[in-house]
């Protein structure tokens, strides 16, 4: 039994938390790739620049003298979402927009949207220097200890309150566009845009409309997930760097252009992540007694060594772009 | 007064001109066929009417109003409405979704609008919540039309409706056609099968190199021996 | 008549451009020189070269061939630890343990599990296909990673507790910088090999995967890089300072002389790269490549090797990068894996060679010291506005701005962020654009 909580507190609860972070930013990911048909490189630091915002507004309010029960991070996210689209659409028109009116490839855009990864970088780093600060400088983060006695277990199942937070923000988000992509005309018209921009323009879809709609849910999404990444881990100004790869493998092995696709991706990189440094081991331990005497389970039987973890998101990355590079679901990108 | 009216367009897509002067009135209960070779800008015609390429000379009115170089978005909403001859649906979405994307422009309720459709193509409306992508490819054409019309057009532009059909759909889409026309349609077409189309057209038009060559009735224009030989295959 | 009209057309618009820009780019390397010293401005110079080697390489593959490479850093990388290992002096502590022996059990280990794959890709000739196939490949590779795990796991872990890593060879550097540009090739040949298919943002992020994993490799492997410890001091393969001051020079003498030294022997190894790109480039071969990138389709179809040029360009740009990476890990004497970032290097190629002018060597050659010195400067002009501005905050009673050091080393990213993004706006196609000449 105790095995068992091991591996839920090791493996389903860390891989949940990484899974929504990277569902989260690949469905910006490939929202943006769907409509405007290249690869958002900034997209990490979208979600970095959410995070310090969320973490200036809650060291507001703890200046204020404000105190609730939650956690700051997740009372002012609504605001910090706005905040965030509000950038998103700035950024849209400043940088991207100019390049799009003069019929850039998308390379180009992708070489812009590095151009505005370094800049993004540049500021969070100019404001808040380099180092690494926590949204639990004042707080302290709760955890619930589930008993396991009553089957069995000696350990606990913990979780801490940010991570059910998480949960149910994530949730709440993935049906509440799902929602929005299947019932609204504009969430329609956003699937139709991706399914055939010319299509779209010819049945007077005001285009421009879609792309800011597109803008305004990446970047809130964005921010999002850089809130929970900085509650989950710390908050850093090259954060959300580090995770765009696995994030954009999530949304390659989705399918770039499909946000259901991108959901499922990111869980699985989540997965795969955690699972291939997990020691099994830990878990296996009781075979010991079956094995002949003199023969043990060796003390780390994990698939790769838990420096690689994030190397794991990369191979999965490349394989997946070499063997299929519409996603690993049938109906090939449209 | 015309419902549409295009005199002298001159338009391409940047470069050398497609289009050298086009001429073109369409009435509201007409029914006009564009025929020609291949490169005589017949599709650039359509086009250059939707915005979707540079018109640089002539004027385009549309119920007495300048139209040339409107985006499609303004377009729609004044009651002009376009078919492409490609990929003219949205696969990933279903029948209904297509047909909904079709009334974007409209802010008042369209239900008695998909319901019209509906009676038009029996057949959608069995399939409405089937992706288009699974449809035959004359059944996509039917959800095309079915899109282009939910927006309640004035003048329906089809092109090459009957393109990669088989005959007996390329019969029941021009009978469709015609029915859209009957009532109160206006119908701007082109089209590969030529004499086909002619004969039930009320105006033809003839282009070559991006000018008109004949213009007159369907009629007129089968009748005619010069026509039927350089442009109707003898 | 006919030369002075001949004059008038080589000194055509682009020409003069180049010059006028070339003697900015002077001017303002004076400038920095007289500012930060002489020893500095070398310092700068140096490394400048290092990175125009570098962004030749790519310009290349983007330039020349329209290769989308994201994986620089990783080539820089590769580079690095092959001088490494060239050049480091000899550690007996190693090659008297068990280690060469062990090692050579792994890499026994490794050559067996690429034979297990082959094996098991081989089936499809028996007939094998679909979802068998592909389980039975899948656990090949599955089987090989365990063979080679089973046997490097216990190598690394040996070697690191007994020798701490293995050492260099101690041959010349210089050779070391061959070294670098033969491994880097190995590696761009199956690199490219496997993903020049690729559409080219598919293949962008690709290549910046790629980079990563070559990365977490050469970080992660102590055994032979000492990974995050960093192998230093590196010798030089031209007299380094200490030498100098050993022989009787002044210590602020000794540098200077000492990277001058440097300073020829690698702007010496540029022009040699830099006339040969050029040569080729005005030849029968870079018309072809000229004409593959810009027309797949055409060039294709009128019976060229498409692929194989293209694996051609991108095996050879990398090769730029193995080498330049390997002399600028010499001339800064370490290798520090976690040294690495993808803005320092990756990207800030790229903007070296988009803002100089992609396909033209020269604007490269311009893009690539002009961002250098930029990068470099951004720095003190950065801390410079600060410590000004935290003059006026202080004044006003608003207490000085903390951390000004570490800040004002941020404003360069900062900065190369606002030039790309103006370059693509207003000079898409570089200070220097290429020159479409139309062969006769």
């Amino acid at each position: 039994m105790d095995e068992l909580i091991f591996f839920i507190n090791r493996v389903l609860i860390s891989g949940t938390v990484l899974g929504s972070i990277y569902a989260l930013g690949a469905i910006g990911v490939t929202l943006i790739f769907g409509i405007l048909r290249f690869a958002h490189f900034a997209h990490g630091d979208m979600m970095t620049m959410g995070g310090f915002i969320a973490f200036v507004l809650a060291g507001l309010l703890t200046a204020m003298g404000i105190v609730t029960p939650l956690p700051m991070g997740f009372v002012v996210l609504p605001v910090a979402m706005v905040i965030a689209a509000f950038l998103a659409l700035g950024i849209d028109k400043g940088f991207y927009a100019p390049l799009r009116e003069r019929g850039a490839k998308p390379v180009t855009m992708l070489i812009a949207s590095i151009g505005v990864t370094l800049m993004i970088q540049g500021l969070l780093r100019l404001i808040f220097g380099s180092g690494t600060r926590s949204f639990y400088a004042t707080e302290s983060k709760d955890i619930f200890r589930i008993d396991m006695s009553a089957f069995g277990g000696t350990r606990p199942i913990s979780i801490t309150e940010p991570q059910v937070l998480m949960f149910v923000v994530t949730a709440a988000l993935v049906i509440a566009l799902h929602l929005f992509l299947t019932r609204s005309r504009l969430g329609k018209a956003m699937r139709a845009m991706a399914d055939n921009a010319d299509l779209a323009q010819v049945s007077g879809i005001n285009t421009a409309l879609v792309v800011r709609v597109t803008w305004i849910i990446a970047g809130s999404l964005a921010c999002v997930a850089g809130v929970m990444l900085a509650l989950d881990v710390a908050l850093m100004p090259d954060l959300a760097f580090n995770i765009v790869l696995p994030i954009f493998a999530a949304a390659i092995v989705g399918g770039l252009g499909h946000a259901y696709g991108a959901i499922v991706g990111g869980f699985l990189i989540a997965f795969a992540e955690t699972l291939a440094v997990f020691n099994w081991t830990a878990v296996l331990r009781p075979l010991n007694g079956l094995l002949p005497e003199g023969m043990a389970l060796p003390s780390n039987l994990s698939l790769v060594p838990t420096e690689y973890k994030l190397t794991v998101a990369f191979v999965i990355l490349v394989v997946t772009l070499l063997v299929r590079p519409t996603g690993i679901f049938k109906g090939a990108s449209t | 007064m015309a419902l549409i009216e295009l005199k002298h367009v001159v338009a391409g897509y940047g470069g050398a001109p497609i289009l050298n002067g086009v001429n073109m009135a369409i009435d509201q209960s007409d029914i006009g066929v564009v025929v020609g070779p291949n490169g005589a800008g017949k599709s650039t015609t359509l086009k250059a009417i939707f915005g979707l390429l540079k018109v640089t000379g002539g004027t385009i009115e549309f119920d007495g109003e300048e139209i040339a170089n409107s985006l499609p978005d303004r377009l729609v909403p004044k009651g002009l409405s376009f078919v492409p001859q490609e990929k003219n649906v949205f696969t990933s979405m279903s029948v209904e979704e297509n047909l909904e994307m079709g009334a974007f422009t409209r802010r008042d309720s369209f239900a008695d609008t998909m319901e019209w459709v509906y009676q038009m193509f029996p057949v959608l409306a069995e399939k409405r919540r089937q992706p288009t992508g699974e449809l035959s490819g004359g059944q996509r054409q039917m959800v095309a039309m079915g899109r282009a019309l939910m927006s309640k057009p004035r003048l329906l532009m089809l092109d090459e409706p009957s393109a990669g059909l088989s005959p007996r759909y390329v019969i029941e889409i021009f009978e469709t056609i015609v029915r859209v026309n009957a009532e109160g349609v206006a119908i701007l077409m082109v089209e590969q099968n030529a004499r086909q189309a002619l004969a039930f057209a009320s105006k033809g038009f003839v282009l070559a190199g991006g000018q008109n060559r004949f213009t007159g009735t369907g009629a007129e224009l089968i009748a005619d021996p010069e026509v039927a030989k350089s442009f109707l295959g003898g | 008549m006919s030369t002075a009209e001949a004059k008038v057309r080589l000194l055509d618009r682009p020409l003069y451009r180049g010059i006028a820009l070339f003697i900015a780019l002077f001017v303002l390397v004076v400038v920095a020189g007289v500012s930060q010293g002489t020893a500095s401005m070398l310092l700068i110079l140096v490394q400048a070269t290092g990175f125009a080697l570098i962004a030749l390489g790519l310009n290349i593959q983007w330039g020349y061939g329209g290769l989308f490479n994201f994986a620089i850093m990783g080539f820089m990388m590769v580079g690095g630890a092959a001088v490494t290992f060239i050049s480091y002096p000899v550690n007996p502590a190693f090659w008297d343990s068990e280690g060469p022996m062990l090692l050579g059990r792994a890499l026994l280990a490794f050559l067996i599990g690429l034979g297990v794959v082959y094996a098991a890709r081989q089936t499809r000739r028996l007939g094998l296909r679909g979802f068998g196939y592909g389980l039975l490949v899948v656990l090949a590779w599955f089987a090989a990673y365990v063979i080679y795990r089973s046997q490097i796991d216990p190598a690394a872990a040996y070697i690191e507790s007994t020798a701490g890593f293995i050492g260099g060879l101690g041959l010349n550097p210089v050779l070391g910088w061959m070294f670098g540009g033969l491994l880097a090739a190995v590696i761009a040949f199956f690199v490219g090999k496997i993903s020049l298919g690729l559409r080219t943002d598919y293949l962008a992020i690709a290549t910046i995967g790629i980079s990563e994993i070559l990365r977490a490799l050469i970080k992660n492997m102590d055994w032979l890089t000492r990974g995050t410890m960093s192998v230093s001091p590196m010798p030089w393969p031209t007299p380094l300072p200490q030498a100098l001051q050993a022989q009787g020079v002044g210590i602020a003498e000794s540098f200077v002389q000492a990277r001058l030294g440097f300073l020829v022997l690698a702007v010496g190894l540029l022009v040699i790269v830099f006339y040969f790109i050029q040569r080729a480039y005005g030849g029968p071969w870079g018309r072809m490549m000229r004409a593959i990138r810009d027309n797949h389709i055409a060039a294709s179809s009128m019976g060229k090797d498409v692929k194989g040029r293209q694996l051609e360009l991108f095996v050879l740009g990398s090769v730029l990068m193995g080498v330049g990476g390997a002399m600028l890990v010499t001339f800064s004497q370490i290798f520090d894996p976690s040294g690495y970032q993808p803005i320092n290097h990756t990207f800030m190629i790229w903007v070296m060679v988009i803002v100089g002018g992609a396909g033209n060597s020269w604007g490269v050659l311009l893009g690539s010291l002009l961002i250098y010195v930029v990068w470099i400067l951004s720095d003190p002009v950065a801390q410079l506005i600060f410590l000004n501005l935290s003059q006026v905050t202080q004044n006003l009673g608003w207490g000085a701005i903390p951390e000004i050091d570490s800040r004002a080393l941020q404003m360069r990213v900062f900065v190369l962020g606002v030039v790309i993004t103006v370059a693509l706006r207003f000079a898409p196609k570089g200070l220097i654009p290429e020159v479409i000449r139309h062969d006769r």
